[in-house]
């Protein structure tokens, strides 16, 4: 019983590790230093689907990235850990999406690609952090959702048992397929990169991946079509344009500040006797405690 | 005008605190608006419901009552929301940031094509121009929230597309009795003719829900613990500071992933939001995930054996020293001070 299984991942900036070298010297966030990462959570939606390949032999493991030309990345560190292969949708009527737009670009990627059964996103990206995608790319292709997913109990062609983890508790949930599923950061962490499959995939490569190397670059895609990383614009899947982008996106940003790290300055102390005793009887002075 | 609403959520048979948090916001809002407040209440057995609400100022309270609607599942809910919106036609909807929240809200904004803005911290009502199209626009929502790992603020609004929705994690907006005796009504929504098989295809076999215990969100003073308390033991020290000061215990994650505290005490970006009165941060670098869910808290004291730990950089009192020597001394020269 093999499934096709479809995984959204998404390319982030590291916003977990902003350090001293990432900040300007205003305290502002300098975003190009920071690196460009698999989006932690669609890790753990990776590795759900790769735990269903490996029970149920013949599934179908397809990454699908929508971003920039590099988040091509995103598709090979898959592909060296066990995906199948990926599709990169890329395209300047993209850019400017807000959630809805980015659902909407997908699901059409997605209504074009071979019938699936299973699409399996994180639950959130750390940029953004709305945890919005996958709901609304479930409501765009009219499927069943389960959010906050940690753990596929069973599945089998036609349905689906889910574990899924909430604010107090867990819930056991049964979907019928096709459906969608969003995987939180509590479900087992993704196998590391396979070294076999590193060797394998080192030179997989978009068209226009390809087309930019240097002359003496010999193409290998003809005889090892698994090389190639099928790479979408917009005129490759159906959409109305006005759905799609800036235009497609009722939400817009009127206005970003950074947070800037100010020094305030705290009042010094030490354990010292007095200096405790002091404290207490400011605190209690001023209403804070007693 | 149209109205504000809010998407409330069940909990335990009663209205979730987030909702209600937002019923005192959407309340405010509606003032602003010159418009009305109602409330959704989707669930089982949710007789008297409205009476939790009405002291919020709900003008009207809509109920799905049917047994189909309890445990939630995404559809049905979507199915009975966007078949009312789409007849009351809302400019603002609300709802938690919970797993509910962010299950449900996502979905509904999807089939009406609406935005949806996520997390927001802070919700004001103010204009817009669009110099571009040449358009301006009055008493827009300006939602407010944190992007980029809490590196920085967007004010986000939707022009154009209705209803502007939002969703707000618990304990961002205080929840405030408007007035005791308000009054609004009740539509009694006919669940039965809006839900459809395809709807109930998504089964709950089974749920396991711990009772909440603790309360930090409430509480107005926090004692809260880092990994540099150095072990659970250590950590019934913290426990006894915030017995005697009356406050409550709270953790950083680093703590509770090393077992020091549980995981309800977690407090930051992926735990709870608290304001108290008094934090007192013991053996907390302050990284911005943390720093996230405490920052806005009245006086902050930071107990940490290094003197450059980021948390010093936004505390009022910077103690330097060891959380072990420190604490007790709190315990006893407030204890000394109080007699
Ligand atoms: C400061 C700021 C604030 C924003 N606030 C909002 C807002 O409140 N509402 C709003 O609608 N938009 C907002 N956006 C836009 C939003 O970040 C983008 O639309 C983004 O493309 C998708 O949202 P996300 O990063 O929140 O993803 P999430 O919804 O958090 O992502 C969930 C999952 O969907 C999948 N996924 C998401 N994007 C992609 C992709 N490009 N390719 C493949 N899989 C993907 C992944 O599996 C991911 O784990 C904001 C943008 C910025 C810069
Ligand atoms: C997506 C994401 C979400 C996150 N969400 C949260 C969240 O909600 N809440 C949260 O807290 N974290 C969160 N984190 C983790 C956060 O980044 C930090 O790792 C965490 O807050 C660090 O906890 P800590 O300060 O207790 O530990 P550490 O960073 O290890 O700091 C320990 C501190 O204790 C001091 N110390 C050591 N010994 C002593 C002593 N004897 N006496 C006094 N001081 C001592 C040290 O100087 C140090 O400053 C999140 C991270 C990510 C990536």
């Amino acid at each position: 019983m093999g499934l096709k299984i479809v995984v959204l991942a998404k390319q982030v900036p590291d916003t977990r590790n902003v350090g001293k070298d990432a900040m300007k010297a205003d305290g502002t966030v300098n975003r190009a230093a920071l690196p460009a990462i698999f989006n932690p959570e669609d890790l753990n939606a990776l590795e759900q689907a790769l735990r269903l390949k490996d029970n149920y032999p013949g599934t179908e493991v397809t990454i699908l990235t929508m971003g920039p030309g590099r988040a091509a990345d995103v598709i090979r560190e898959g592909l060296y850990r066990g995906a199948d292969n990926g599709y990169l949708l890329t395209d300047r009527a993209f850019a400017g999406s807000d959630t809805l737009a980015t659902s909407y670009a997908i699901s059409c990627a997605i209504k074009k690609m071979e019938k699936c059964d299973l699409i399996i996103a994180g639950r959130q990206a750390i940029d953004g952090d709305t945890a919005q995608v996958g709901p609304q790319v479930a409501e765009k292709l009219g499927l069943p959702q389960v959010t906050y997913a940690e753990e596929v109990l069973s599945a089998d062609k036609k349905k689906i048992v889910i574990k899924r983890r909430l604010e107090r508790g867990v819930e056991t949930v049964e979907m019928p397929l096709p459906g969608v599923i969003t995987v939180n950061a509590s479900a087992p962490d993704c196998r590391p990169r396979n070294t076999k499959l590193l060797m394998k995939f080192k030179h997989a490569k978009t068209i226009t991946e390809r087309q930019s190397e240097s002359e003496d670059y010999i193409d290998l895609t003809a005889d090892r079509p698994y090389l190639n990383i099928e790479e979408w614009s917009v005129n490759d899947i159906e959409t109305d344009i006005n759905w799609l982008g800036l235009s497609g996106s009722p939400t817009k940003v009127k206005k970003i500040e950074n947070v800037v790290f100010q020094a305030k300055e705290a009042k010094r102390m030490t354990p010292a006797d007095e200096e405790i005793d002091e404290l207490m009887k400011e605190l209690i002075a001023n209403h804070t405690i007693g | 005008m149209n109205s504000v609403f809010v998407i409330c959520e069940i909990d335990e048979g009663k209205v979730a605190d987030v909702s209600l948090e937002l019923m005192t916001k959407g309340r405010s809002l509606a003032n602003q608006l010159n418009c009305k407040l109602e409330a959704l209440v989707l669930g089982h057995k949710l007789k008297g419901i409205e009476k939790e609400l009405y002291p919020y100022g709900a003008d009207v309270v809509h109920i799905g009552d049917d047994e189909r609607l309890d445990p939630y599942t995404t559809l049905p809910f979507t199915s009975i929301i966007v078949n009312l919106f789409e007849k009351e036609k809302p400019q603002i909807a609300l709802l938690g940031a919970s797993t509910f929240g962010r299950d449900l809200g996502p979905r509904v904004s999807s089939a009406l094509v609406s935005g949806l803005t996520a997390d927001c911290t802070s919700l004001e009502i103010g204009p817009h121009e669009d110099k571009k199209a040449g358009k301006t626009y009055e008493n827009l929502l300006y939602q407010i929230r944190p992007a980029f790992g809490g590196n920085i603020v967007a004010t986000i609004i939707n022009p154009d597309c209705r209803p502007q929705m939002a969703t707000v994690r618990e304990g961002v907006m205080k929840k405030e009795i408007y007035d005791a005796n308000y009054k609004g009504k009740v539509n009694n929504l006919d669940v039965d003719k809006i839900l459809k098989p395809e709807d109930l295809v998504v089964k709950v076999i089974e749920r396991h829900m711990e009772k909440s215990k603790v309360n930090i969100k409430n509480s107005s003073i926090i004692v809260a613990g880092g990994y540099g308390v150095g072990s659970k033991e250590n950590f019934a020290q913290l426990q006894e500071l915030a017995e005697v000061l009356g406050g409550e215990v709270g953790a950083s994650r680093a703590a509770v992933d090393a077992g020091f505290a549980e995981h309800d005490r977690q407090i930051g970006q992926t735990g709870v939001t608290v304001r108290p009165k008094l934090y007192i941060a013991c053996g907390i670098s302050g990284q911005i995930q943390h720093t996230a869910g405490m920052e806005e808290s009245s006086m902050i004291i930071a107990i940490n054996n290094d003197p450059n730990a980021p948390i010093n950089k936004i505390a009022d009192y910077a103690i330097t020293g060891d959380v072990g020597e420190v604490v007790p001394k709190l315990i006893k020269f407030y204890k000394q001070n109080t007699k």
